[in-house]
């Protein structure tokens, strides 16, 4: 579509261009104005409750408590931010690389086997490959009670429970990801290409980590960007096989700190929504940063 | 394929076959197993628990439990609502990205994704402090057009959830319908413009029809998400734990049995059966929606 509307744009014959436009319910300028302003209302809804944290993360907790939200009062950002930094010795920060690794370390491995996976399914007939397809598919119909507590008790009796162990682990078997990269494994790499390869004597091995893997940068990308994502906003499988607060995810450190405000009575409400913030930023410059990949990997999901 | 090719392909699955047998198919055999057995304590609770088989006697215990079905009703009746809802909202947003410019329908979608960008749990975090009477900029709005808005009261509950989900869920539905939507072909528009079909009449007849397959699935991936779910209450619950209680959802109830109670048979017993609860409702909503379409 973008396309052909650059072309036109750059056709000197307005005719053309008109003929061109994407879709031309844009001839009636009112109706137009009408789908603009629907957007535009729909658009300041989602993007309220954000400015709305953005600026409590710069108010004292008088401003926060007396003076209108949706405007500033005050510049606190760096006395929070400090706040934030330093309450409980830091801990915030421990949360923040723990998210980062889990979701980090997790997804890279959890994306290797992915793209070893979807590879082997895409491109060889092997007997019993629909039932490892069929695994695939028929997971994502399960509810993660029904996983996480079994396998909280089974952690727990081999000693993992409360380790990064607990959470890495189930990383590395993400039935998505498998199914993503079959997708992609079959829109880019070629048969007749492997047969190449084969026929000039390279192992199949060498063959997947050198020519596969290479081609499926892309796919890769995507695969590990909404694995990361999964990851970083996970919350029941830590709130479950995480105990000791060294090693909570910055979902479940937050969480705690929500419920802290009623319990003791201190409040910590500027505390919980400038970390809110700071647990925003991470993901919206990956998102921003990796777009490309990213909207590729939420219509492909649509495809199933 | 040669024969030892084929098994080398086998072997780029191996890995992934090893893990799911150890972190799906063995935890889903050990609930199973779990839930045909009843923890015993012997005398004064002292004398430490054995455990007695007991066969299907928990999943009757938990097909008449009333505060179970009591919670899946909750959620159902509360999908019924919400889904509909929040897919209405991102079709017509989709139709309208479809109806404008290019370069408009690229900025409105950025700006409508903001949502999706941030995670469920902060999304909970913000959403149950801007409903707060103490910070939030939504009561001194009611107050300012008469309401009394009381986003924690028992009545409006779920409505305030419906509301935060609807606001997480419309901008990622959106892209999958727009996704669906530019499938379609430009031409059958032009013929039906030709034929003097309005613009409404066009969305109406040609393009939904065509994208209803991206509404089914959006449609059954947001069941499945609601029956499950388990962050959004679990926040509100830190700040009204009177009306929403521990057993609001079935995940909450299945893991205070687990965790509260102790009683991991019987947790294992209700997940095993929501399990079995979303596997027919996910089965009779795609039978459903499906027929139509012959």
């Amino acid at each position: 579509m973008t396309l052909t509307e650059n072309r036109a744009e750059k056709s000197p014959a307005p005719v053309v261009r008109r003929r061109t436009r994407p879709d031309p319910s844009a001839r009636s300028r009112g109706g137009q104005r009408f789908l603009l302003v629907g957007l535009t209302l729909a658009s300041a809804y989602s993007l309220f409750p954000v400015w709305w944290l953005i600026v409590a993360a710069t108010k004292d907790r008088v401003a926060l408590y007396q003076t209108n939200g949706m405007w500033f009062s005050g510049w606190h950002l760096w006395d929070n931010l400090h706040q934030v930094f330093t309450y409980d010795d830091g801990i915030f920060l421990r949360w923040t690389a723990n998210s980062f690794l889990y979701a980090g370390v997790g997804s890279l491995g959890g994306t290797l086997v992915a793209l070893a996976t979807g590879y082997g399914l895409a491109r060889f007939d092997f007997p019993g490959r629909n039932v490892v397809f069929a695994c695939v598919v028929g997971s994502f119909l399960i509810p993660i009670a029904l996983l996480t507590l079994p396998l909280y008790l089974m952690f727990s009796e081999i000693g993992l429970v409360d380790t990064p162990w607990a959470m890495l682990i189930p990383c590395l078997i993400n039935p998505f990801s498998v199914y993503l990269a079959k997708v992609y494994t079959e829109s880019t790499i070629p048969f007749e290409l492997l047969e190449a390869a084969r026929i000039d004597g390279a192992g199949e091995l060498r063959i997947f980590f050198s020519i596969v893997l290479r081609m499926m940068t892309t796919g890769g990308a995507t695969v590990f960007l909404l694995a990361f994502v999964n990851t970083w906003n996970a919350f029941f499988l830590p709130l479950t096989v995480l105990r000791g607060e060294e090693n909570w995810t910055l979902n479940l450190g937050l969480y705690n700190w929500t419920g802290k405000k009623m319990e003791s009575g201190v409040d910590v409400t500027s505390l919980v929504l400038t970390g809110a913030l700071l647990s925003i930023v991470p993901m919206a410059i990956m998102m921003v940063a990796m777009r490309r990949y990213w909207r590729t990997g939420v219509t492909l999901g649509a495809l199933k | 394929m040669i024969r030892s090719q084929r098994w080398k392909g086998a072997a780029f699955t191996v890995p992934f076959q090893l893990g799911f047998v150890f972190l799906y198919l063995l935890p889903i055999g050990y609930a199973v197993y779990q839930s045909l057995f009843l923890e015993q304590r012997s005398g004064l609770g002292l004398g430490g628990a054995t455990e007695k088989f007991v066969g299907l006697d928990n999943y009757q215990q938990g097909l008449t439990d009333s505060a179970f079905l009591g919670s899946v009703l909750r959620v159902f009746l509360f999908a019924c609502v919400q889904i509909p809802l929040m897919l209405g909202i991102s079709l017509v947003l989709a139709l309208f990205l479809d109806a404008v410019t290019a370069r408009a329908a690229g900025r409105f979608r950025i700006l409508l994704l903001v949502p999706y960008m941030i995670p469920g749990v902060v999304a909970a975090i913000v959403w149950v402090n801007l409903y707060s009477p103490l910070v939030g900029p939504l009561t001194p709005l009611g107050e300012f057009f008469g309401f009394q808005w009381d986003f924690f009261a028992p009545s409006m509950v779920w409505p305030s959830i419906g509301n935060l989900l609807t606001w997480h869920g419309i901008g990622y539905n959106m892209v999958i319908i727009y996704a669906a939507l530019q499938g379609v072909p430009r031409e059958l528009f032009e013929a039906a413009r030709l034929d003097g079909a309005s613009e409404v009449r066009i969305a109406l007849s040609i393009k939904i029809p065509h994208v209803r397959g991206a509404l089914v699935l959006t449609g059954l991936l947001s069941i499945i998400q609601m029956l499950q779910i388990f962050n959004e209450p679990a926040l509100f619950r830190n700040v009204t734990p009177q009306t929403v209680t521990d057993s609001f959802t079935p995940i909450m109830i299945i893991y205070n049995q687990a965790f509260s109670a102790n009683n991991y048979h019987y947790a294992a017993t209700l997940s095993v059966l929501l399990a079995l609860i979303l596997g027919v409702a996910s089965f009779l909503f795609y039978r459903l929606t499906s027929r139509e379409v012959d």
